[in-house]
């Protein structure tokens, strides 16, 4: 049992390890010290709680996006539009934030928000899934298309039908914004990190969880490992990944809770994008175990901050590119290690269905591994 | 309605639609050979910022044009050595290729230009008589040579898949890796070639896309790379087809671009610019389901 703990965490061991050497390499190209970017980047982090108040807000909206990947994964979808999904979720559940009458108190403004905001990255996400699930045309050129689609809608919002010439909402009301997290913590003083980051982790565990244990978030797991098995055990496969994506969507949107409820206090053009793409290195760093998602949120969190410690050195692009590389490294870190795994696997022997021949590594798991 | 039909439509249909039908057969290659290439649009963009790269510093389009080339066929193998060696799962690769593409481009215009937008402008290649008309704009797009590499590799590839030895090992290790390899095929190193082929068409796409604009601009594939792809399944993963298929949204975006003057008055405004993306979706949603997809798409010879 411990031997297969540290297989399993092996290869983000191994994919940290490259992805730190690959900075410094980077570093170094852009003539600095192999070590010195590397201090500034501790510094500007973990260093001071500042630092670490700051990890903890960039965290969060990938908490939100790299749980959304992991939900569409299950079943065996890629959900590569939470950048759109976000995107204008934000922006509507801005715009009722700040039409919300200022005294309505926190319990209901906020559900209110953040349920529309939800309900609109789902109706994103519902464009692709019906596609796949109807048409069998593959979600990610779909998705794509999406996100360009919403990438014109919003400043196309903001100019024609707010005739607004800042690109910004209006200030939402107090009931809808989440308090910062320097009020319980003096220490995180001057950071944005706010209630928005416990939140997305009691998201992540809480959906995690039923993801596990529930009826429909075991028969999406299904769906994504044999879709043919289910099909002929009577599950509704294309509503299972319909019900993945939709959920997918929702969840990303949630992010908006960090970026405009707990951080700005609006929306503005811009705010959170990038947080979807961040989302699928968490998801595949945190090889779909709850705390493996919160544990990679955080260190992508970190380089993120890094990325603006450094920025005067080495362009924080270069933080970008490594993120890039983390999912291949850990992805080729993983399959090597899953191919150790297969060749001890005489030595112990896992429950697993008897089958005839060796059947095709399934979809969902297969990206993971 | 006289500007719909003209020359200059024409001319910019055709300069338009070359990017796409470049990344499109480079989709054809690498998808018949059984490797599933999402990367199309970081390559695209790879090749673009090559190109501008090397012709900024050596004042050559030809050897930026060929760097673009060496650039695109590196990351299309890196695809396929992660896929076909250490089998991590083609989409995946896909995704980081592309993340990849756009992070180290943003980087290189930071390092080299110290600009977040852009890089400063090139002399590309200029051939062709000068003029505004659309007759000397469609000569000036005809003689480009980039455009000539283009025509030839869309009229080259459904011959050399349906014709040559090579074509047909290709078109067998996409159909049936294990077939392939039961007759002696090396399925791996048929489909690294396959790749290779692609990226340095797809990445010729990314050469025009710059020396068009004269220019490179961050993320300026503007999801190109996607609708090629596309267009690759609509046309049921054939060539010919696909290329027909890039035409088509040529002139559908020069229309935008032609229109554009006159919509910007209306409310629609600026979401005239999501022509091509919306386009893309009908299509896919009214074209029959998945013909013609190699049957080894995604499938190795060996577990």
């Amino acid at each position: 049992m411990n031997d297969k703990r540290a297989r399993a965490l092996l290869p983000i061991v191994l994919a940290i390890a490259g992805g730190i050497l690959l900075f410094n390499l980077i570093a170094f190209a852009f003539g600095q010290a192999p070590a010195s970017a590397l201090r500034l980047a501790f510094e500007g982090t973990w260093g001071t709680p500042y630092g670490l108040g700051q990890v903890l807000f960039k965290a969060t909206p990938l908490l939100f996006t790299g749980l959304a990947f992991e939900v569409a994964l299950r079943a065996g979808l890629f959900n590569i539009g939470a950048e759109g999904q976000l995107g204008l979720a934000s922006l509507v559940g801005a715009l009722v934030a700040s039409n919300l009458p200022a005294s309505l108190p926190m319990p209901i403004a906020l559900p209110i928000v953040l349920v529309t905001a939800a309900a609109v990255g789902a109706l994103v996400a519902f464009i692709p899934a019906i596609l796949r699930a109807r048409r069998g045309v593959h979600e990610i050129i779909t998705a794509i298309m999406v996100n360009r689609i919403v990438d014109a809608i919003l400043p196309w919002t903001f100019s024609t039908v707010l005739g607004s010439s800042s690109l910004r909402t209006a200030d939402i009301a107090p009931g809808a914004a989440l308090p910062r997290l320097d009020r319980v913590i003096p220490s995180f003083a001057g950071s944005a990190a706010s209630f928005a980051f416990p939140l997305a982790v009691a998201t992540v565990f809480a959906a995690m969880a039923l993801l596990g244990r529930s009826r429909p978030g075991r028969e999406i797991r299904w769906v994504g490992l044999r879709p043919e098995a289910c099909r002929a055990e009577g599950i509704d496969v294309e509503r299972r990944m319909l019900l993945a994506m939709l959920l997918s969507g929702a969840i990303a949107a949630l992010a908006v809770s960090s970026t405009a409820l707990g951080y700005k206090g609006y929306y503005e053009l811009g705010l959170g994008a990038g947080a979807g793409w961040s989302g699928i290195a968490v998801a595949m760093l945190g090889r779909g175990k709850a705390i493996g998602i919160v544990l990679a949120a955080i260190f992508l969190g970190t380089l993120e901050q890094a990325g603006l410690a450094v920025n005067a050195r080495v362009p924080r692009e270069a933080m970008n590119v490594l993120e890039a590389t983390l999912i291949v490294l850990v992805a080729v870190a993983s399959r090597v290690a899953s191919q150790g795994a297969r060749a001890a696997a005489s030595a112990d022997p896992e429950p697993e269905p008897p089958r005839d021949k060796p059947a095709p590594t399934p979809a969902s798991e297969e990206a993971r591994s | 309605m006289s500007s719909i039909f003209s020359l200059t439509m024409l001319a910019e249909s055709v300069r338009i639609a070359v990017p796409y039908a470049c990344a499109a057969i480079g989709g054809v290659w690498a998808e018949r050979a059984g490797v599933i290439q999402i990367g199309l649009e970081g390559i695209l963009l790879t090749g673009a910022f090559t190109a501008v790269a090397v012709t900024h510093a050596t004042h050559s389009p030809t050897l930026g044009l060929v760097a673009a080339i060496v650039a695109g066929v590196a990351l299309s193998l890196g695809h396929g050595q992660l896929t076909e060696r250490a089998r991590v799962h083609a989409v995946i690769s896909g995704i980081a290729l592309n993340l990849l593409a756009l992070a180290a481009t943003r980087m290189g215009l930071r390092a080299l230009y110290d600009s977040a937008s852009n890089s400063p402008g090139i002399d590309a290649f200029r051939f062709g008589p000068t003029g505004a008309t659309g007759g000397a704009m469609l000569l000036r797009v005809l003689a480009d040579p980039v455009f000539f590499c283009a025509l030839a590799a869309v009229a080259a590839t459904p011959f050399v898949l349906r014709n040559t030895r090579f074509g047909l090992r290709v078109r067998a290790a996409g159909e049936n890796p294990v077939a392939a390899a039961s007759v002696g095929i090396s399925v791996t190193r048929v489909r690294l070639a396959a790749l290779a082929v692609s990226g340095a068409i797809c990445a010729l796409g990314g050469a025009h896309l710059a020396y068009d604009q004269q220019r490179f601009e961050s993320g300026m594939s503007a999801g190109r790379g996607f609708i090629a792809l596309a267009a690759v399944v609509v046309s049921g993963w054939r060539a010919g087809r696909a290329a027909l298929a890039c035409l088509a949204f040529g002139v559908l975006e020069a229309l935008q671009i032609v229109l554009q003057d006159e919509v910007r008055k209306t409310a629609i405004g600026d979401l005239i610019q999501t022509l091509p993306y919306v386009a893309t979706l009908l299509v896919l949603a009214l074209a029959p389901r998945r013909a013609g997809a190699p049957e080894g798409l995604g499938k190795h010879a060996a577990e």
